[in-house]
């Protein structure tokens, strides 16, 4: 099978005097039923590939280098119309605040139903019955009811479990998960991120799964790729960067994350010589790339 | 939102109510120069100005005035018009009909404009709509309100005459109407000549009206709509593949709204005050017009009346927005 | 100095030149009219602007009776700044002091006038002029006293945030160590500081003022007709709006004119005091 997700050499420019660039030659691919994670600290670029991906990068950016081809078709410079009927449909998302991203003022079904009847030409009983199953899916108890209800009415658990339930309604190709258990108790990140492997084994959907937490591509990833300051640093199977990071950068990640066998004092922060180290080689590349 | 809460409400207008009525019947009694002697020609003698206070119960002592009007007040009778003659009651409930159709198309009109208005400006956000939508609704707003009326009244009864600049109904035209409701009637009785000749009447005092509130919608619209299409709910509506005019109208307008009504309700009032004005620019035969006249000739039951009669008015409109906010907005409601 | 630097703000200057030209010609009405603003010409009435025949010339035209819209108009202006200076005076003047008593002293009495303030508002205007003027019979002072009981509440509220500001700041603090009285304080070291924004205030009253007035007049509550007044003007020339238009745009201009001049010169001088509180 052919690749899902393919970027290449990719670069985002904010404004033009000066420039700001917010990716620099990123590369990365997702393969069909792959789980790949993209980790790096925050402020690194990885939720701008996926609005990149999504066609919601901000207005004043442009990609000024590089491609995005999904299911070997280029999607880089889509119109918004063009796009649309990708959007929830072949690809979806997952966002990482679930108490602020829902409608507050509509109720649960309808904004389960819509992409049902929007990209999948279901009629309004359909729509309603396949919401219920997908309710059911995410293991929500009472599907009947949190149809009818509001956004406020439930949980930060519950909202993410509606919200995962809507980005796999369409059984979409690829799901972008941008830190989908971050605003979460440490109990409801652990179910969501069992619910979201148990849906992915399910449909055999890809998954983009956006993280700073190294924690969590351990348990969940077939394939990582670092990236700092808006570039890729680093791209490998899960267990060979786990057994074997090649880069400095990947390995002071792994000092700076907490692990359960190993005692929190020995933490240690990025150190500041790499950091800085890095920024250097940035400035470099953007040198060559002018 | 529950019955109960709209009685609460109700029972709450109470006490504003009794307080405006004492108002009114204080100043009305403190004024300086006799009403009473006002009211009659050059020539009349004090014994005439004596026996017409007696006619008004104007001669009691005050405290005994007041409970003999309030008695009055609470069984429905305002008493009799000095100038028109006629019971005030029945004059007001006559009148009344015409200014609640007149304020009602105009805030539907208000509505309209501003929605279509901030929906478009925000569409076209940084092209040449939104500009003219700025520099209308900032045109509107320099403007004193009630020279809008004068305006409409200069510009289309001289340059564009076609729409009446007085009245509410043609008098030639056959229509004798059963309720004060003219408007609502003629709908309800198919009569298309009637409702196309009552609105061309109503369609200048209206727009006078509903266009100072429709400026100040359409801006704070606007901001609420830009505001909320920042919010993270619009993001994902917009990776589930909603259209930018869908976002617009079914998700960002129902959140906007919110705001919009917390920030703009007192104008709803406002616009009640305002008609007493353009009833008069426009010689619409509502309680505004009349409120005029009895001012005029100091017709004092009749300006007693019609003062309630607002104080009412401006407490529903408060009640109406009120439930408009806990109906668009589902966290009030429930709780 | 830095009353020039003010007058440099395009708003400021706007303003300044509405309110002398309305002053001269209130001021000189009669030496300023062509005509008398009562006279009246029954054989040369509804007049087009600019026409003339003979030595009777008339700029805007003449009315129903024949008489000089220019004169009536130059005239109109006296009771419309009389109202505008009276009420924005009476007001300012019982606002300023209820905001300073209740922004110095806080306590009982600030929630005291604070909440007549709310429940003031929250009275409809137009239900307290209808009132007023049922109360008080038409006349000029009918429209003062109506502005002055409504709009107190403006200059209260604002005067009242800015004194409670002013007195957190350290010089008056240093004031009350030194042993002023309030009264002193109250007078020497928060009202100059108060004043800049009383005056921005003050000018924005004088134009809601103005359209007062105007409606007022335009509605028979303001002096009596003998005496020309611009919505008085614009009252006679809606009877004949489609004989002599010009009978209701000239004063219709000059409220118009009067209150973007005003209302400029009010923010133009918010600016100038103030840039950082303008944004």
């Amino acid at each position: 099978m052919s690749t899902l997700l393919a970027i290449r050499d990719l670069d985002l420019t904010l404004g033009s005097k000066p420039p700001v660039r917010l990716l620099r030659r990123v590369s990365l691919q997702v393969e069909p039923g792959q789980i790949v994670g993209l980790v790096g600290e925050s402020g690194a670029g990885k939720t701008m590939v996926s609005r990149v991906v999504l066609g919601i990068a901000p207005a004043n950016a442009r990609v000024t280098h590089g491609s995005v081809a999904f299911a070997a078709r280029d999607i880089t410079h889509l119109s918004e119309a063009q796009r649309r009927p990708l959007l929830g449909r072949e690809i979806a998302f997952i966002p990482q605040n679930p108490m602020t991203a829902l409608n507050p003022v509509e109720r649960i079904g309808p904004q389960i139903t819509d992409v049902l009847r929007m990209h999948l030409d279901l009629g309004r009983t359909d729509a309603q019955d396949r919401a219920l199953a997908l309710l059911r899916e995410v293991h929500l108890r009472e599907p009947q009811r949190i149809l009818r209800q509001h956004p406020h009415e439930l949980s930060g658990g519950m909202r993410q479990r509606v919200l995962i339930a809507i980005a796999f309604a369409c059984k979409p190709k690829l799901v972008i998960a941008d830190e989908p258990t971050t605003a979460l108790d440490v109990t409801v990140q652990k179910q969501i991120l069992q619910l979201i492997r148990e849906l992915q084994r399910n449909s055999g959907t890809a998954i983009l799964f956006i993280t700073h937490d190294l924690g969590v591509v351990a348990k969940l990833c077939d394939h990582v790729v670092v990236m700092h300051g808006g570039r890729v640093l680093e791209s490998a199977a899960a267990a060979r960067l786990f057994e074997n990071p090649t880069h400095a950068y990947t390995r002071a990640l792994f000092a700076a994350t907490p692990r359960f066998d190993r005692p929190a004092d020995e933490l240690k922060p990025i150190p500041a010589a790499l950091t800085q180290q890095l920024n250097e080689e940035a400035r470099v590349l953007d040198a060559r790339d002018a | 939102m529950s019955a109960n809460y709209i009685l609460r409400r109700l029972f709450w207008a109470i006490p504003t109510l009794i307080g405006v009525a004492i108002l009114v019947f204080v100043l009305v009694r403190v004024v300086p120069g006799d009403p009473i002697a006002m009211m009659l020609p050059p020539g009349a003698t004090a014994e005439d100005v004596g026996r017409l206070r007696a006619l008004y119960g104007l001669d009691a002592p005050i405290p005994k005035q007041f409970v003999a009007w309030m008695g009055d007040v609470l069984r429905g009778n305002f008493g009799t018009s000095i100038s028109l003659r006629e019971g005030v009651v029945r004059l007001v409930m006559s009148r009344l009909p015409a200014t609640l159709e007149l304020v009602i198309v105009a805030v539907a009109v208000a509505c309209a404009f501003a929605a279509l208005a901030a929906v478009g400006a925000v569409y076209f956000r940084g092209r040449w709509p939104e500009l003219v939508v700025d520099g209308l609704s900032g045109l509107v707003l320099a403007i004193p309100d009630f020279l809008w009326g004068l305006l409409f009244v200069l510009v289309l009864g001289v340059l564009l005459p076609v729409l009446p600049i007085s009245g509410r109904i043609d008098p030639t035209l056959d229509f004798n109407p059963a309720t004060g409701f003219y408007l609502a009637e003629a709908l309800l009785r198919l009569r298309w000549d009637a409702f196309a000749d009552l609105m061309k009447h109503i369609l200048l005092p209206a727009l006078a009206l509903a266009l100072p509130l429709a400026a100040a919608l359409t801006r704070v619209l606007k901001g609420s709509l830009i505001d909320a299409m920042n919010q993270d709910y619009v993001t994902l509506v917009r990776v589930k593949g909603y259209s930018r005019a869908r976002i617009l109208w079914r998700v960002a307008l129902r959140n906007a709204l919110i705001p919009t009504v917390t920030l703009t309700g007192v104008q709803f009032s406002f616009l009640i005050g305002g008609t007493v004005l353009i009833e008069y620019i426009f010689s619409y035969p509502g309680i505004g017009n009349l409120a005029i006249a009895a001012v005029n000739q100091r017709d004092l039951p009749l300006i007693q009346g019609l003062v309630l009669t607002f104080a009412v008015l401006f407490i529903l409109t408060n009640l109406l927005v009120d439930m408009a906010y806990s109906i668009l907005n589902p966290r009030v409601r429930q709780s | 100095m830095k009353v020039i630097a003010v007058l440099r703000n395009p708003r400021v200057a706007f303003g300044v030149l509405v309110l002398v030209v309305l002053i001269v010609a209130a001021a000189g009405a009669t030496r300023l009219s062509p005509h008398d603003p009562l006279e009246q010409d029954l054989l040369n009435s509804f007049q087009h602007p600019g026409a003339s025949d003979g030595d009777q010339s008339h700029p805007l035209g003449t009315d129903s009776l024949g008489r000089d819209i220019l004169s009536r108009l130059i005239f109109g202006a006296r009771p419309a700044l009389i109202v505008a200076f009276v009420a924005a005076l009476f007001a300012g003047l019982i606002g300023t002091a209820l905001g300073l008593a209740a922004g110095y002293f806080g306590g009982r009495l600030d929630a005291a006038i604070s909440r007549l303030v709310d429940i003031w508002m929250s009275f409809p205007s137009v239900l307290l002029c209808i009132v007023l003027a049922a109360v008080l019979g038409a006349g000029l002072h009918t429209v003062i006293i109506a502005i002055v009981v409504i709009d107190w509440t403006r200059f209260c509220r604002v005067v009242r945030a800015e004194t409670m500001l002013q007195k957190s700041l350290d010089y008056v603090a240093s004031a009350v160590t030194i042993g002023l009285g309030p009264g002193r304080i109250l007078a020497s070291e928060i009202l100059p500081n108060v004043a800049p924004l009383l005056l921005t205030l003050f000018t924005l009253e004088m134009g809601i003022a103005i359209v007062v007035e105007a409606i007022l007049s335009f509605v028979g509550l303001s002096v009596s007709s003998g005496v020309p007044t611009w919505g008085g003007i614009i009252q006679e020339g809606r009877l004949y709006v489609n004989q002599a238009w010009w009978l209701m745009a000239a004063p219709m201009a000059c409220i118009i004119v009067a209150v973007l001049g005003l209302n400029a010169l009010g923010d133009g001088l918010r600016e100038a005091i103030d840039p950082v509180k303008a944004r």
